[in-house]
């Protein structure tokens, strides 16, 4: 089975759990119809719920702009891993509700005009978390920007390295981090964008390492998860702790941008640069 | 007196029974030279077969024995005298989770930096057990850029449970830290040699692991996550840890096969901390055997290099084609 036949391109049909969802902040009734056209943001408190990839490249790119690259690469169980569950069928299983082969989406498109390389990561998929072909795609797109000399955007969204792929796993933080000190030394700009969530070895890697560092507002950013942090240290974290807000304070992003704002403020900086 | 596993208790106990024959034959007129030959074979024989059917759990043991030499051990027996520590980051304060300094290894000025642990609770809580917090990652890098403006090697040490998970760290960017270093550490344009002398923690370790060569010890392990965290999720069962070793390959050998190091450094039999000196020595060795290797390159040459080899860490596949094992 070639992989045009596993994927369908499109939106599945939804099944009726699909057809609402509650809103994490206010805990609001949000129809999904109702989400999709107000970029998933909650009707309510305006709370930023995770994006579907597709809606994101929509909102980030000019109007059929977007060719995904490298689609067809898929992981592979190369530890023999199995937890409560083999790894291979774990994979089928993200395959199957995602319709996408990985935990990330690459491609060549425009913003506003300018040509652009852009990633775009599905915590759908095995928590967004990074094996091999997350860190090839993602260092494959970051060479083509190198080569091409393209700004690249990273929009990340991960709970890090993926256990299953072991020192696989780990070893492609040192893989992206090396391909974007390549694009500095070129003076290729390179945006990253932190949704939520980005923790553990996305967070340590490509994720930390943009010319500028955007994130989505209250989206949950850091390296270790509150829990082990509240786990180490014994005491309960204060509020707002590894939020964004709190990552913008601390001088670890250059700033907090509502999702209705997000081109026009990367167009704004890369026709600044060009 | 060394802490033994469990393990090594079947060893222990003829060990005594050894000694008490060797003082019985000191003090008596009987002959026991024979008995006590026997003994000694059995003791070496019975240390050959455990050690040689460890599993990936009883390696992670080892690799966080309390004795197991640091990277101050390895310092003070490769660099003596000539050891210079170096203190601060310059942004925030001084980590001594983290050494950095110059020293002379053979003929060779070189940086070195480290991992530091203790050998007992004191000095642990003042490392804070090997786990650093950014202030480390950054004090390891600004005497990474002296090594390379001074056209000097860096030998690291890596031994570490992970980046330390806490308040302060992430209010100080630990992830930005750990991501700088490796992204600058793919551009340094002296050699670098890794080795891993006991844990290697995550991203905490791999921060300070951007080496023209990675070298494990026998014993040491390298892991995406420790077996405990691994168990926690996975099988949200934190005693399940000693499947989770097996499942994550984090043995030498297991990254030796995988392509992730260069070369598996041995050790004395029931491990390092059995005998610092000869696994120093076994140190001392491929460090002088790398560094004329890597030493003519230029700085070019080693960048490009440097790149190609974390470049091709991976396993995909395209389509249905078959594995790519890069
Ligand atoms: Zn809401």
């Amino acid at each position: 089975m070639g992989w045009f036949d596993r994927f369908t391109g499109g939106r599945k049909p939804p099944d009726p759990s699909d057809l609402w969802k509650k809103c994490p902040k206010c805990s609001e009734i949000l129809l999904q119809k109702d989400l999709e056209r107000n970029l998933f943001l909650c009707g309510k408190c305006d709370h930023h719920l995770r994006m579907p990839v597709w809606d994101r490249i929509a909102l980030l790119t000019d109007d059929n702009s977007f060719l995904e690259i490298d689609q067809e690469m898929e992981s592979v169980d190369a530890l023999g891993f199995v937890d409560s569950a083999p790894y291979p069928e774990r994979l089928q299983k993200a395959i199957q509700a995602t319709d996408s082969f990985e935990a990330v989406t690459c491609g060549e498109a425009h913003l506003e005009g300018l040509p652009i390389l852009l990633a775009v990561m599905n915590f759908e998929f095995m928590g967004g978390s990074m094996g091999s072909v997350v860190g090839e795609k993602v260092t494959r797109l970051i060479e083509r920007g190198l080569e091409k000399r393209h700004p690249v955007i990273c929009v990340s969204a991960s709970g890090g390295a993926r256990m299953q792929e072991g020192i696989f796993s780990l070893m492609q933080m040192a893989k992206t981090s090396a391909a974007i000190a390549r694009l500095n030394a070129a003076a290729v700009p390179y945006i990253s964008i932190l949704t939520d969530p980005t923790t553990g070895g996305v967070s340590a890697s490509f994720a930390s390492l943009g010319d500028v560092n955007i994130a989505e507002p209250d989206a949950l950013i850091g390296f270790a998860g509150p829990r082990v942090i509240e786990q180490t240290i014994r005491q309960k974290l204060p509020d707002g702790f590894q939020k964004s807000e709190f990552l913008l304070q601390h001088g670890m992003v250059d700033m907090v941008v509502h999702r209705r704002h997000l081109k026009t403020t990367l167009g704004r900086l890369l026709h600044l640069w060009a | 007196m060394t802490r033994e596993f469990e393990f090594e208790r079947p060893i222990v106990e003829l060990e005594k029974r050894l000694k008490d024959l060797q003082a019985l034959s000191e003090d008596g007129q009987i002959d026991l030279s024979r008995e006590i030959q026997a003994i000694a074979d059995k003791i070496a024989l019975m240390k050959a077969e455990i050690f040689k059917s460890l599993e990936p759990w009883q390696y992670a043991q080892i690799a966080r024995h309390i004795d197991r030499p640091s990277t101050l051990d390895y310092l003070k027996i490769l660099c003596g005298d000539s050891f210079v520590e170096l203190h601060g980051d310059r942004l925030f304060g001084d980590d001594a989770a983290m050494v950095a300094g110059f020293g002379r290894i053979g003929p060779h000025a070189v940086a070195v930096i480290g991992h530091q642990k203790g050998h007992d609770t004191d000095e642990n809580l003042f490392r804070n057990f090997g786990m650093p917090h950014p202030e480390g990652y950054r004090k390891a890098m600004r005497v990474m850029r002296l090594a390379e403006r001074f056209k000097k090697p860096i030998v690291i040490f890596i031994d570490t449970p992970g980046a330390f998970p806490g308040i302060g760290a992430e209010e100080r960017g630990q992830s930005e830290a750990i991501a700088r270093n490796l992204a600058d550490m793919s551009r340094l344009g002296v050699p670098i040699l890794c080795f891993v002398i006991g844990e290697g923690g995550s991203g905490g370790a791999l921060a300070v692991g951007i080496g023209d060569r990675v070298f494990m010890l026998e014993y040491s392990i390298y892991s995406v996550i420790s077996a405990e965290g691994c168990a926690a999720i996975l099988w949200k069962d934190a005693s399940r840890a000693k499947d989770a070793a097996r499942a994550l390959r984090l043995r030498a050998t297991d990254l030796l096969e995988f392509g992730i190091i260069d070369q598996i450094l041995p050790e004395p039999v029931g491990g390092a901390h059995r005998d610092p000196a000869a696994t120093a020595a076994t140190i001392r060795a491929t460090i002088l055997e790398h560094l004329a290797a890597l030493l003519p390159l230029s700085a070019d040459e080693l960048l490009a290099r440097r790149y190609a080899k974390f470049r091709a860490m991976g396993r995909y596949k395209v389509q249905d084609d078959a594995e790519i094992p890069a």
